[in-house]
């Protein structure tokens, strides 16, 4: 008997259909991995289990037990635990408290401190209970939020995008801890839309495509080639295995050089970066590997021009086209439309600005323009960018960079959290952008990635750069991103 | 649409507890009615004369709140405009109407912006909310205008806690036979404005894309947020300083204590009510001044204490505000799921 089992689930919102009549169950002890692009309807089935969103039609059984109208509170009370994609800690308080607050545990601190440790020390997932949410990296953030989950004594974990926020070997760990808990008796669920992911963590695969399943079977009978075909349709993954573009021209001079720039740290992954040197010439695509934490942000807006090095020299030629890492909160404002989001990232320059008004209606005929070139298909430029797609949204912030015709490009983990389809659209515009004549310089946590596109790979390790030889292997890079000393 | 409904809404609580209450319910809301909208006198003396003031500083509020800033602190603003206007208006007898006029409203303007350099300076230079300071100072300001009226300002019989009347010359101009001034005028003006600002010039964006995404703002739109929400903050200060002016130079003629009758917090409503549209503030500025008004007929006619009418008031923020959230709610939950209906690319 399934631990939880849906059956024939529909939902609509509004006139979107997300979920037409998906079947999905998850047996005691197994890994199930979800598959699907942005937007299959991964995210909307598991909240559904977790009674998050009621179903329009078709049943929930936790147990083999229908039930219907499913609460929060009931769900958990049932042994459900969703780690959501964003994280639901309050970070003002500590560890423990955060454990407290999502246990329903009594807040007497030296109790509280030790059974939060020995919950997450049984859990393999040691935490100081002390710790102020604020001051943990995200890979622990992520860590206490499986943990508040156990606390809750949580029997099915449902895993909302875990690794999207983790380095390789942290998806490692994490993984592991996911097999030790179902070894222990526990189920979980692992929504990814990373093939090799799936297919290595999970004992069997759903795929979901526009809130149907296609395909359901074991993970060792099925290939990823099978997957990718599940989740896009034929003729997937053609994109991505296109090689590396010839790189350097020889006649041009370098579009980016720094020399023995020091950077300060910033944020709560922030490390300083000292004495960074880097020439980038026009056609290279510069990628850095690094695991998080260890100076390339600080690098890369350096040379992007958003943050002040303390020391060194910098040289880039502008125009500048900056992607950010966080494009909800740093690449456009959900709340604008898109023409109004266009304009915001646009040069005085540009032709709607008229002296210190703008025309708007320029603005949105460029924009509608923009959108019809990069094939971003939507309503019109006068939605808001909230009701877009993440692969969408990342397609208007890079559409709109390239569109100013720009001599550097500097990217932040261009493609995180997207699907296939719009992961190939930003390389293959990254790539024209370079044989376009300009510097691209792009950082991935995915080094899959960064091998993929990059022309060139500097590793970024502790604040220092360092040239990795050309022809790198996968395992040659991993060893230099994480040697010590 | 909204408005209206929250608007009977408010009618209804006040009717239900006015009868609950022992009081006639009809003969109130009558009183109500023909005090706000009753007479040519009643629609302009009281209705009007009330809403000036909260539109100017609701004005202000809009562009606070629309570039991030929580001025909570209208009413201490609109009291330093005052007192800087009573100031003014006391010595320039000499001068001619319009330079007079131009004198206490430009000093009522700096007095507002000065009152709130505080708040903006405790934020940009060491982070204090400025819900905080800009809420405590209006103690200040009510406190300092009343230590004003019982010392240097007050008039020279020294009877009562007030100024001298202003000069002839530094007073509005009155609509014939009604205590209308032209400051409704100005309130008008500056609504037009403030909505040719957000709506066309490149500031105005630039502020609403502070108040909304301050960090994209600044990555993606290399703009200083910290300096633009600090500049939000002081134009509103100085706005609500301006309807202090306003209000001593075409209704007071003077300063004393309780001057305003809580204009700059009612403003905050107002503000809000308005959705931070400056047309919406003017229509919600009207709505509260007949509110105000004909509160007063009520009191006088049909007993009723004036305050009941803040029963209205509060309903119809209340409505407003769960409508809001509600449509708020349904928007947040389509977008966290149109990544569920992806148009298929090419």
């Amino acid at each position: 008997m399934p631990a939880l089992e849906l059956r024939g689930i529909h939902r609509s919102f509004g006139s979107v259909h997300a979920l037409r009549g998906a079947d999905f169950s998850l047996l005691p002890g197994e890994v199930h991995a979800l598959l699907g692009e942005n937007g299959a309807g991964k995210t909307t089935l598991m909240h559904i289990a977790a009674g998050l969103i009621q179903p329009d039609r078709g049943a929930v059984l936790i147990g083999g037990v229908p039930r219907p109208g499913l609460s929060p509170r009931t769900a958990r009370k049932l042994g459900i635990g969703m780690v959501h994609q964003h994280f639901t800690s309050v970070p003002a308080f500590t560890v423990a408290e955060n454990v407290a607050l999502g246990a329903g545990w009594p807040v007497a601190p030296d109790a509280l401190r030790r059974r939060v440790r020995k919950t997450s020390e049984r859990a393999g997932l040691p935490l100081d209970p002390d710790a102020r949410v604020d001051h943990l990296s995200v890979a622990l953030r992520q860590r206490l939020e499986i943990v508040k989950a156990l606390a809750a004594e949580a029997r099915i974990l449902l895993l909302d995008e875990p690794t999207a926020v983790l380095a390789p070997t942290e998806v490692g760990d994490l993984l592991r801890v996911i097999r030790r808990f179902t070894s222990q008796g526990g189920s979980a669920v692992l929504i990814t839309h990373k093939l090799d992911e799936a297919l290595a963590a999970a004992d069997r695969v759903t795929v979901l495509r526009r809130g149907q399943v296609m395909l359901t079977g074991p993970a060792a009978d099925t290939t990823a080639a099978q997957l990718a075909v599940a989740m896009i349709g034929e003729g997937a993954g053609d994109e991505r295995t296109e090689p590396p573009s010839s790189g350097a021209r020889s006649d041009a001079g370098p579009l980016v050089r720094l020399e023995g720039v020091d950077v300060a740290g910033e944020g709560e992954l922030g490390i300083t970066l000292r004495a960074a040197s880097l020439t980038v010439a026009a056609g290279e695509i510069v990628g850095i590997a690094a695991v998080e934490g260890n100076g390339q942000r600080e690098l890369l807006r350096a040379i992007a021009g958003r943050i002040q090095p303390l020391r060194g020299r910098r040289w880039v030629t502008e125009p500048i086209a900056f992607v950010p890492e966080d494009r909800t909160t740093e690449g456009l404002i959900p709340a604008m439309t898109l023409t109004e989001n266009v304009v915001l990232g646009s040069s005085s320059t540009e032709p709607w600005i008229r002296g210190r008004t703008v025309d708007w209606r320029t603005a949105e005929a460029r924009t509608a323009a923009l959108l019809e070139e990069l094939a971003i298909s939507v309503p019109g430029p006068w939605v808001p960018a909230s009701s877009l797609s993440g692969g969408n949204q990342q397609r208007v912030v890079v559409g709109r960079e390239l569109s100013r015709r720009p001599s550097v490009v500097v990217a932040e983990n261009p493609t995180r959290g997207l699907d296939i389809r719009a992961e190939a659209t930003i390389h293959a515009w990254l790539r024209r952008a370079a044989s376009d004549g300009a510097a691209i310089v792009f950082y991935s946590s995915d080094l899959d990635e960064v091998l993929a596109l990059a022309t060139r790979i500097v590793v970024a390790r502790r604040g220092t750069l360092i040239e990795a030889a050309p022809g790198a292997t996968r395992e040659e890079l991993g060893a230099l991103m994480l040697a010590s000393g | 649409m909204v408005g209206a409904a929250a608007l009977l809404a408010g009618l209804t609580v006040l009717a239900a507890g006015l009868e609950l209450a022992g009081y006639d319910s009809g003969t109130a809301l009558g009183a109500l009615w023909s005090g706000a909208f009753g007479s040519w006198y009643a629609l302009t003396s009281a209705t009007l004369v009330r809403a000036v003031p909260l539109i100017l500083i609701g004005l202000g509020l809009a562009l606070a709140f629309r570039g991030g800033a929580f001025n909570i602190g209208g009413e201490g603003q609109f009291y330093a405009g005052a007192i800087a206007a009573t100031w003014i208006g006391l010595s320039v007898g000499g001068l001619p109407t319009p330079l007079a006029v131009a004198a206490v409203l430009s000093g009522a303007v700096l007095a507002g912006a000065v009152w709130v350099a505080i708040p903006v300076l405790l934020r940009v230079r060491f982070g204090v909310l400025e819900v905080i300071s800009t809420l405590l100072l209006n103690f200040v300001a009510e406190a300092l205008t009343s230590l004003l009226v019982q010392g240097p300002l007050q008039e020279s019989q020294r009877i009562y806690p007030q100024s001298d009347p202003i000069a002839e010359a530094a007073r509005l101009p009155l609509l014939p036979g009604t205590r209308l001034h032209a400051g409704l005028l100005l309130a008008l003006a500056g609504a037009v404005l403030l909505h040719w600002i957000f709506a066309r010039t490149l500031w105005g964006f630039r502020l609403r894309a502070v108040g909304l995404g301050p960090r994209a703002a600044e990555i993606a739109g290399r703009i200083d947020s910290r300096w633009m929400t600090a500049l939000a903050l002081a134009l509103s200060g100085a706005i609500a300083g301006l309807a202090g002016g306003v209000e001593v130079a075409g209704v007071s003629y003077g300063l004393f204590q309780n001057l305003s009758p809580g204009y700059g917090f009612t403003a905050i409503a107002v503000a809000l009510l308005g959705r931070l549209h400056p047309f919406g503030v003017v229509v919600a500025g009207l709505l509260f001044g007949a509110l105000e008004a004909g509160a007063g007929a009520m009191q006088r006619e049909a007993d009723v204490p004036a305050v009941a009418v803040y029963v209205v008031e509060a309903v119809v923020i209340l409505a407003v505000l769960l409508s809001e959230s509600a449509r708020r709610h349904g928007a947040a939950m389509l977008a966290s799921l149109s990544s569920v209906a992806p148009k298929a690319p090419g």
